[in-house]
């Protein structure tokens, strides 16, 4: 088969496709193997091989990326890159293989992209700020399995930047609803729920992404099929954030109490 | 940051801006068509019906100068937040490829941007009397018509039999007489409806009501909306065009035609 291939040296190079053949596979290779075995043919001939992000390969990492015939992470159904084989495609078939595109993910080189910014989001409230300890007593803080199961639904996500990929906007919106949800439904999550969701749309909407427009392509990209709801409960959240953060009244205290 | 911060100057306090703004204007064109369709009643209920919302005085431009900025605001929200997303886009991809945005969703600016182009022709047409001004209801002839019956809302009497008032009924059917514009208008509301398609189910995930468990009821109350409000809209020009809805005499349709 042949693959056309985003190449591009740096940031800053000029970008192009390139056609390569892709022979001697087995239907059993994931892509990324597949792309190892094209890689060492153009090391032999001298070639710079083509620079692609991978790490776990089992798809829990969210390092591997590929927008492949237009779709991120491949023609499969809550797959990514790293567990799609061979066997998904045809002989003789043109594969067209681009990084994750948005300007939010600025390209390093080839099919890399920087998701820093995925990380400022995290950073401005995806965890909560608990005691460094000994674990709790589990029994001490009860949840509902409907609400774990909901919470882990939303906790699967291994932001590895599908949604934005395959957005249109490239929207943040299902990555940051996957975790402000994962966080908000637990009982743990409920002392920093309102900052949370106001601070992470905050460090999203800086950060240059997109606006969803309820087309639902991040859901059908998703490596880990995380739904759109949370992006209505997330809009939930904001709002209701929003509003309590308005007209909550501040204790006179909240410089400390100090003198 | 404040709230009106926060509404208008964050993605999803547009979004819900955008979702509210939408709010009014459906109940907008749905009123305005369940009006409309007095027209297939006796001229006295569409005639006595545009009295009655003219005597409403500074009410009726309350609601006006609400639409105004309801159908602004909406625009507003839509541009800034299109040009945020083609930013934040990027490069485009090579090999373009759509997994399940549906067509009503892809063609949202586009249908948006015609139901405007519509929106002010529309109100050239039968609010200003810009276009086709020998039917307007305030130009002779049609600016007289003796009501015969009293009209009534909620019970009341609203307007009076005989009260001189103007003939909407035949500056509706005189205009759509005309086959490019009453084509024009099926058009444009076909294109509205397909807006709204997208646009109803939108508001609820905008403002964080849609989920899975009932989505599926969402939408096909959605599309029983734009299907009848499309159906609703296409009677009116498309009664006019089939010959069935006539101007209530003939001495205007002759003065009007001459």
């Amino acid at each position: 088969m042949t693959l056309r291939v985003w190449r591009q040296a740096g940031p800053k190079a000029l970008g192009q496709f390139k056609d390569y053949a892709a022979k001697d596979l087995n239907s059993n290779m994931s892509f990324l193997e597949m792309l190892d075995v094209v890689n060492d043919e153009l090391t032999l001939k001298g070639e710079v091989p083509i620079a692609f992000a991978h790490d776990c390969r089992e798809g829990i990492c969210g390092t591997c990326s590929l927008t492949i015939n237009g779709k991120p992470h491949g023609p499969g159904k809550g797959i990514a890159t790293c567990q799609t084989y061979m066997r998904s495609f045809h002989d003789g078939d043109i594969i067209v293989v681009e990084p994750f595109r948005a300007a939010a993910f600025p390209l390093i080189k080839d099919l890399v992209v920087d998701r820093t910014s995925f990380d400022k989001i995290m950073q401005a409230g995806g965890f909560i700020t608990a005691r460094a300890g000994s674990a709790p007593e589990a029994n001490a803080a009860p949840v509902p399995k409907g609400v774990s199961d909901l919470a882990m639904d939303a906790a699967q996500c291994i932001g590895c930047g599908a949604c934005v990929a395959a957005c249109k906007n490239a929207s943040a919106m299902l990555f940051v609803s996957a975790k402000v949800g994962h966080l908000g439904l637990l009982p743990q999550g409920q002392a920093e729920r309102d900052r949370r969701v106001l601070a992470m749309v905050h460090t999203m909407d800086e950060e240059g992404f997109g606006n969803c427009t309820n087309q639902y392509e991040c859901s059908a990209a998703c490596p880990k099929t995380i739904s759109h709801d949370f992006i209505a409960r997330m809009n939930r959240d904001y709002l209701g954030a929003t509003l309590r953060s308005a007209f909550q009244p501040e204790a006179a205290s909240s410089d400390g109490g100090g003198a | 940051m404040n709230l009106v911060g926060s509404f208008f100057g964050s993605s999803i306090g547009r979004k819900i801006i955008m979702a509210l703004t939408g709010v009014i204007l459906i109940g907008f064109v749905v009123g305005h068509l369940v009006g409309n369709l007095q027209i297939f009643q006796h001229p006295d209920h569409i005639n006595g019906y545009a009295q009655f919302l003219h005597q409403l005085g500074p009410l009726l431009w309350v609601a006006r100068i609400g639409l105004i900025a309801a159908a602004l605001l909406h625009i507003w929200a839509a541009t800034v937040l299109t040009l945020e997303n083609k930013r934040a886009r990027g490069g485009d991809y090579g090999f373009k490829h759509t997994i399940q945005a549906t067509f009503a969703s892809r063609a949202m600016r586009w249908t948006g941007v015609i139901v405007l182009a519509f929106l002010v022709y529309h109100l050239a047409h039968f609010t200003l009397g810009v276009v086709q001004t020998e039917t307007f209801k305030e130009t002779a002839p049609l600016n007289h018509y003796v009501m015969q019956n009293d009209y009534r809302v909620a019970g009341f009497t609203v307007v009076k039999a005989g009260t001189d008032v103007a003939n909407v009924h035949s500056m509706v059917i005189l205009g759509f007489q005309h086959k490019v514009v009453a084509l024009f208008y099926i058009v444009a509301v076909g294109l509205l409806s397909l807006h709204l398609l997208h646009g109803f189910n939108s508001l609820f995930q905008s403002l964080g009501l849609r989920n899975a468990k009932w989505s599926w009821l969402l939408h096909k109350a959605a599309l029983a909306l734009c299907v009848v409000y499309f159906l609703g809209n296409l009677a009116i020009p498309g009664a006019v065009l089939a010959g069935k809805l006539r101007p209530q005499t003939a001495k205007v349709a002759a003065t009007a035609q001459r």
